[in-house]
């Protein structure tokens, strides 16, 4: 009877210690600071707003910031899953980060979901791709609904300019592929930077090609500067915008000047102007209505991808721990196969259906047209 | 490319290099007289802008938190160096410009009614705001310094813009702002529109240019800086005191930048990081001047905001590159044209 008590308060020890290993553990990889840290601000937002248990599990979100950097972002997978041990990665907030963190996920076989929107993170899902998800839409899918419109408004010839860099020449590449299938010709290609403080040099040899409308492939409020200096100029054709520009501080730096503009957008911007029909307007307004409550009116459609991120974790980990306990290589193998295998996924964006062949999941339900009306986005019917 | 096209190109052009001017002429200004290559400047630049919008938002700038501690660390450190020399003569003084002024200017920002102020109140009130952090700087990062080699310096000066950018994206967050323009309005010369800003912008820059002349030519104070700029030891023996020499000199930096800043924010959007790139264009022209001569950095500055103009018109994809790339042939040149003086 003597050694009763040490004996308890090793079963004890034993006891909390596997309690505390059988926490989930899901590694948050995003861009707080930094050029991206208007996408990666509320994307941190996010997390503190998702389930801290899901299947009867603790479940804890270690979150790192990358500095919009791609050497820190990987330093931080690695740290991740070698310190930490990980059962699942969610990161970055940009393609270039996301893009090498996959080698990191794949190595250690850790499934990653990235945040970001370039359809080369997750295509071919072989290989080291087999671990990487995503749930931004690609864009491809928001360039074919611009053309849809564009083609829809009698739009014959359309100038582009974008930023020079993977951003802009990702969405030159997309656009000219679906306006060249639907008859639309692409003038002009133009660059500028995020950081420029004037393209009134691009922009007049934009207006000398004469196009019918024309599309800024740029993110964030950098994406006023082309349009302002368009209309200063006496620019009176159409004007398209990409969905990266889908927050409230474009509308405020743009202001009058950026009144009628078309651009695609996930639901979630238009979510309570969605027809009771549409299928994700519940799942939509579930997260604004989170997310306005706990920091405020004005809800990002990039806090929406991380929201989806956890959206799918939610619905993987319940299968997933029926074959593992978390912690282990067994476990991260079986939710990367839930993952793969998740089905009707509602989520702030559209409805996941994934498979072996798409990491991505969503169909055309994810992206409406939007324009802007009296300082705020309308849905166009 | 017609003549109409070529002239809103040189319009352009001249509107951006004049801010460059403006810059190119600080950063020679402070790298004579305090031998600094001045990176941060280009923080005061987005700071100038990014402070007066929040005033015309109403809400209180986080800049005006940095000058309450930046004033309170600069007295801490004078308190040190007063008991070390024991001599109390000057720490009234410090007192008032490190404590009063900032508690001043901090009661001011956050209890007048800044948004229904006219414009003028707001932009001399954000450069009150933004103006000693200059001097705040020199005395808590370079001051110590002083005496280090070019190098030192420099490295030094590429942690404080590291620091203050993180602090600005802290203070304004990631998105950018603009300002509403002086005037509304353009005026037509021959068929060609001139926007008013674009005026505004080239005529306060070339009043500042005629007023750092007038300062350096005609006043005690500018007479000391050049003498600095020429011969520190010199300086001294003569009785300058290098210390004010150098707070002199960022006090006009932090003045030229941030109302450089003030200047351009109607035409654009500033971000908490906008200013580095400013900066690094003006340093551009400064080193066509070899990082010496005013009319030559003034110049250089110009024919960069030109260059850039005209290449984001043939080639805007390669514009940077064509930008800092001009910048080689000037270095092979003036490496090759100048004689190496030794470091004192």
């Amino acid at each position: 009877m003597y050694h009763l008590p040490k004996l308890a308060v090793g079963l004890a020890l034993v006891a909390t210690a596997f309690a505390a290993h059988a926490d989930i553990k899901v590694g948050v990889v995003l861009s707080a600071t930094g050029p991206a840290a208007s996408l990666g601000i509320p994307e941190k937002n996010v997390f503190a707003l998702l389930p801290t248990t899901i299947g009867g599990e603790k479940v804890e979100y270690i979150i790192l910031d990358d500095a919009t950097d791609t050497t820190t972002a990987v330093k931080n997978i690695r740290k991740l899953t070698s310190e930490d041990k990980v059962d699942v990665v969610i990161g970055s907030t940009v393609t270039p980060s996301s893009l090498a963190m996959t080698d990191v996920a794949a190595e250690t076989g850790t499934p990653l979901i990235s945040m970001a929107a370039s359809a080369v993170i997750v295509q071919p899902a072989e290989g080291n791709k087999r671990w990487a998800f995503k749930t931004p839409q690609n864009d491809a899918q928001m360039a074919s609904a611009i053309v849809e419109h564009m083609k829809a408004g009698g739009v014959k010839t359309v100038g582009f300019i974008g930023f020079a860099d993977a951003y802009g020449e990702g969405w030159y590449n997309e656009f000219v592929k679906a306006a060249e299938a639907a008859g639309i010709k692409t003038v002009s290609n133009e660059r500028y930077n995020r950081t420029d403080t004037s393209v009134t040099g691009q922009v007049l040899k934009i207006m000398s090609g004469k196009p019918d409308a024309v599309l800024v492939g740029a993110a964030g409020t950098p994406a006023a500067l082309p349009q302002r200096t368009l209309k200063e100029r006496g620019y009176a054709g159409k004007y398209y915008q990409t969905h990266g520009v889908a927050n409230n501080d474009f509308l405020r730096v743009g202001g009058k000047d950026v009144e009628g503009t078309f651009l695609p957008a996930g639901p979630v911007l238009v979510a309570d102007q969605l027809p009771d029909s549409n299928p994700v307007k519940k799942s939509a307004l579930e997260y604004v209505q989170k997310y306005e409550a706990a920091h405020g009116k004005g809800v990002s459609t990039f806090g929406g991808h991380a929201w989806d991120a956890g959206k799918l974790i939610q619905a993987a980990i319940p299968v997933a721990l029926k074959k593992g306990k978390p912690g282990t290589p067994e476990f991260r193998a079986a939710l990367r196969d839930a993952l793969e295998a998740n089905k009707d996924v509602a989520g702030a964006h559209g409805i996941f259906t994934l498979s072996p062949t798409d990491h991505v999941g969503l169909d055309n339900r994810s992206r409406v047209m939007v324009t802007i009306e009296n300082g705020t986005w309308k849905l166009v019917k | 490319m017609d003549v109409q096209i070529a002239l809103f190109l040189t319009q352009d052009g001249v509107t951006n290099g004049a801010i460059y001017a403006l810059l190119a002429l600080t950063l020679v200004l402070a790298f004579t007289v305090t031998r600094v290559i001045f990176i941060p400047q280009g923080e005061f630049v987005a700071w100038g802008a990014l402070t007066l919008a929040a005033l015309q938002t109403g809400k209180l700038p986080g800049t005006v938190w940095l000058l309450l501690i930046g004033g309170v660390a600069v007295t801490l450190v004078e308190a040190v160096t007063c008991a070390r020399n024991a001599d109390w003569r000057r720490f009234p003084a410090t007192l008032g410009w490190n404590l009063l002024y900032p508690g001043l200017v901090y009661a001011a920002a956050r209890y007048l009614p800044w948004d229904t102020l006219p414009l003028v109140v707001q932009i001399v009130f954000a450069l009150l705001m933004i103006v000693p952090l200059g001097p705040m700087v020199w005395r808590l990062a370079f001051q110590p310094l002083a005496e280090a080699s070019v190098l030192t310096l420099l490295i030094v000066s590429v942690a404080v813009h590291l620091a203050l950018v993180g602090i600005g994206l802290l203070f304004f967050g990631a998105e950018g702002s603009r300002t509403p323009p002086f005037s509304d309005g353009s005026i037509t010369l021959g068929g060609f529109t001139i926007n008013a800003q674009t005026l505004w912008v080239v005529g306060c820059s070339l009043a500042l240019i005629a007023a750092l002349y007038f300062f350096f030519e005609r006043t005690f104070y500018g007479k000391a800086l050049r003498a600095t700029a020429v011969n520190r030891a010199g300086a001294r023996l003569m009785g300058i005191p290098t210390s004010m020499a150098g707070r002199l000199s960022f006090l006009l930096c932090a003045l030229i930048g941030a109302f450089s800043g003030i200047l351009i924010a109607p035409i654009t959007t500033i971000y908490y990081d906008t200013g580095f790139l400013i900066g690094l264009k003006g340093f551009v022209g400064a080193i066509i001047g070899g990082l010496g001569s005013y009319p030559i950095a003034a110049a250089g500055a110009l024919l960069v905001g030109l260059l850039e103009s005209f290449s984001s018109f043939w080639a805007s994809a390669y514009k940077e590159v064509i930008v800092f790339t001009l910048i080689i042939p000037v270095l092979v040149w003036r490496s090759l044209t100048s004689r190496q003086v030794e470091e004192e």
